[in-house]
């Protein structure tokens, strides 16, 4: 069996086959793949006995359940206007040089995506990101290239 | 000019709390009791709305119903609120407390926690803190919480889109009536809170009405945990006493040159300076959900405006014609404004837009477009043009 398909199977059995456990299914193939492929989908839709159609409509509502292909880290920097005010674009800019990909692409080894997301919780702390779930805060465009950098020899 | 300082209060965040021992002292008493208890204290919801929590529990409560449910709603995304990922990343504990004393008044066996996306890092230790929960409390009441995870979408704050993400679905807006005390999540009736709301409620619990009705005034009671940010030296989480004045506020927290404040975030009024003195924060005045957003006289409001409306235009659920279409077209106008393709009039288009949005949008994100955009519009007039 494709890896996609254990991966919906496993997942439906832990939650379940019903309508309302659409979410968590569809979360866990992100975490674990980073985005919903066209593949993904259609087994989601076929083990939950839904329309491939209902899937995909629920799944692209959310910003965070990727139809795209993402890199394995996803950097998400917050444009909503506290970090837009305190120079979100210098960091955009540090770390478009640092992995050499514009904002909305992935790097060619597909080991990071750089995206901006709204509002995140951290205005009081800003400049912000996400890489995948971890938080960063109160960044420079230094320490955005040094936390970046670490991604990229250590992880 | 007397100068009052702002009245600090600690009951959120005060590592004083004997969770246990509270609930057991609560829960001798009738539901009647702890509703009025709640009643009295005249405690509205946090989140922003600020509907009578005791209420809320009461209509609830008396729904006949075989099931029913409590949610906290701790999809908190409104730009420039960050309070309740403090309050469950400091005081966890407190917040599943408050969802098992209304779980134990509306006689609900299942809460949900819906905990926005962006948060799931908190994931690991609140998993920690509801399992010591669950194990010390499961004597006291048949209570069980799960946390729900969001995945990246403002309007399922909405209670009733938080309810269709969670059965699985887009995060439409339903139409309302019906309320949720009547047929919220899986149409069951269902209280819905602030992350905040519910903390309060169970400080009620602990202190009796009187400790919060004693604080603020006569329209709001007790106090709020305020996000503060934006052109501020100290900016941060801190709880006040509601019914301040934003002269009083920006005293405290401005940088001394501050030209407007964002009362309430993207869905709240621009205050400007010339009315700080009279403008009181709280349920009489301007409300809001705790974010304060400080703006100083180096700030284009032009782009403070721009900025909202793109996370209007983005995060609007499309569902309805007014709020989908209106956000793209104010984004367009005032754009084109200020390229100088339209006229400055044009502006007064925009604002009629804006209250159409504003009486014909489904829901709560489209109706408050107009409250920031007319409030940025008509204060800064002249930068929207130049």
């Amino acid at each position: 069996m494709p890896e996609v398909q254990e991966l919906v199977k496993n997942l439906a059995d832990k939650y379940g086959r019903k309508r309302e456990n659409l979410l968590h299914i569809l979360q866990g193939i992100v975490e674990q793949e980073r985005y919903l492929s066209d593949v993904a989908l259609t087994e989601v839709a076929r083990e939950l006995d839904m329309s491939a159609a209902q899937v995909y409509g629920t799944a692209t509502f959310y910003t965070f359940l990727d139809t795209e292909p993402r890199g394995k880290y996803v950097i998400r920097i917050c444009r909503t206007i506290t970090c837009d005010m305190k120079g979100k674009n210098r960091i955009i800019q540090a770390i478009e040089d640092t992995l050499k990909i514009k904002l909305g692409e992935t790097s060619q080894n597909k080991k990071f995506t750089l995206l901006e997301t709204n509002c995140m919780g951290w205005c009081h702390e800003g400049p912000a990101m996400l890489i995948n779930d971890q938080a960063y805060t109160n960044l420079t465009e230094d320490k955005a290239i040094e936390i970046v950098t670490d991604y990229v020899k250590n992880k | 000019m007397t100068y009052n300082k702002l009245k600090r209060i600690d009951l959120i965040f005060h590592e004083d709390c004997e969770c246990r021992k509270v609930l057991e002292k609560t829960f001798s008493k009738s539901n009647d009791e702890i509703i009025n208890d709640i009643l009295e204290s005249g405690l509205k919801g946090r989140g922003g709305a600020g509907f009578p929590t005791g209420l809320k529990w009461k209509f609830t409560a008396e729904q006949p119903s075989d099931e029913r449910f409590v949610i906290c709603n701790a999809d908190e995304g409104e730009p420039g609120t960050f309070k309740d990922r403090e309050i469950l990343f400091r005081v966890p504990s407190k917040v599943f407390s408050g969802m098992a004393v209304c779980a134990k008044v509306i006689g609900a066996k299942k809460g949900y926690i819906y905990l926005r996306g962006e948060y799931r890092f908190l994931l690991p230790e609140l998993r920690k803190a509801l399992d010591a929960f669950h194990r010390d409390i499961k004597d006291l009441i048949d209570f069980e919480i799960l946390i729900q995870m969001g995945s990246g979408a403002y309007i399922c704050g909405e209670e009733s889109a938080l309810f269709e993400s969670m059965e699985g679905k887009r995060g439409e807006p339903r139409n309302k009536p019906p309320y949720p005390t009547v047929a919220g999540f899986k149409n069951k009736p269902t209280v819905i809170n602030n992350v905040e709301t519910l903390v309060y409620a169970f400080m009620i619990c602990k202190h009796g009405p009187m400790r919060f009705k004693e604080l603020g005034t006569s329209d709001s009671r007790g106090s709020k945990v305020f996000s503060v940010s934006g052109d501020t030296p100290i900016a941060g989480i801190y709880e006040l006493e509601l019914g301040m004045s934003l002269d009083n506020f920006v005293e405290e927290f401005g940088d001394g040159d501050t030209k407007a404040v964002q009362v309430g975030g993207a869905a709240g009024f621009c205050v400007p300076r010339k009315k700080f003195r009279e403008t009181i924060i709280g349920f009489e005045g301007v409300p809001t959900g705790g974010s304060m957003k400080v703006f100083n006289s180096s700030r284009s409001m032009y782009n403070v405006l721009h900025n909202y409306l793109g996370f209007f235009e983005e995060e609007s659920c499309g569902q309805c014609t007014p709020c989908r279409v209106g956000c793209q077209q104010l984004i367009k106008g005032v754009e084109a404004v200020k390229k100088g393709e339209k006229k400055a009039v044009y502006l007064d288009q925009l604002l009629k837009l804006s209250e159409t949005m504003k009486l014909a949008s489904k829901c709560g994100l489209g109706q408050s477009v107009a409250n920031s955009f007319s409030s940025i519009v008509e204060n800064f007039r002249e930068e929207m043009i130049y």
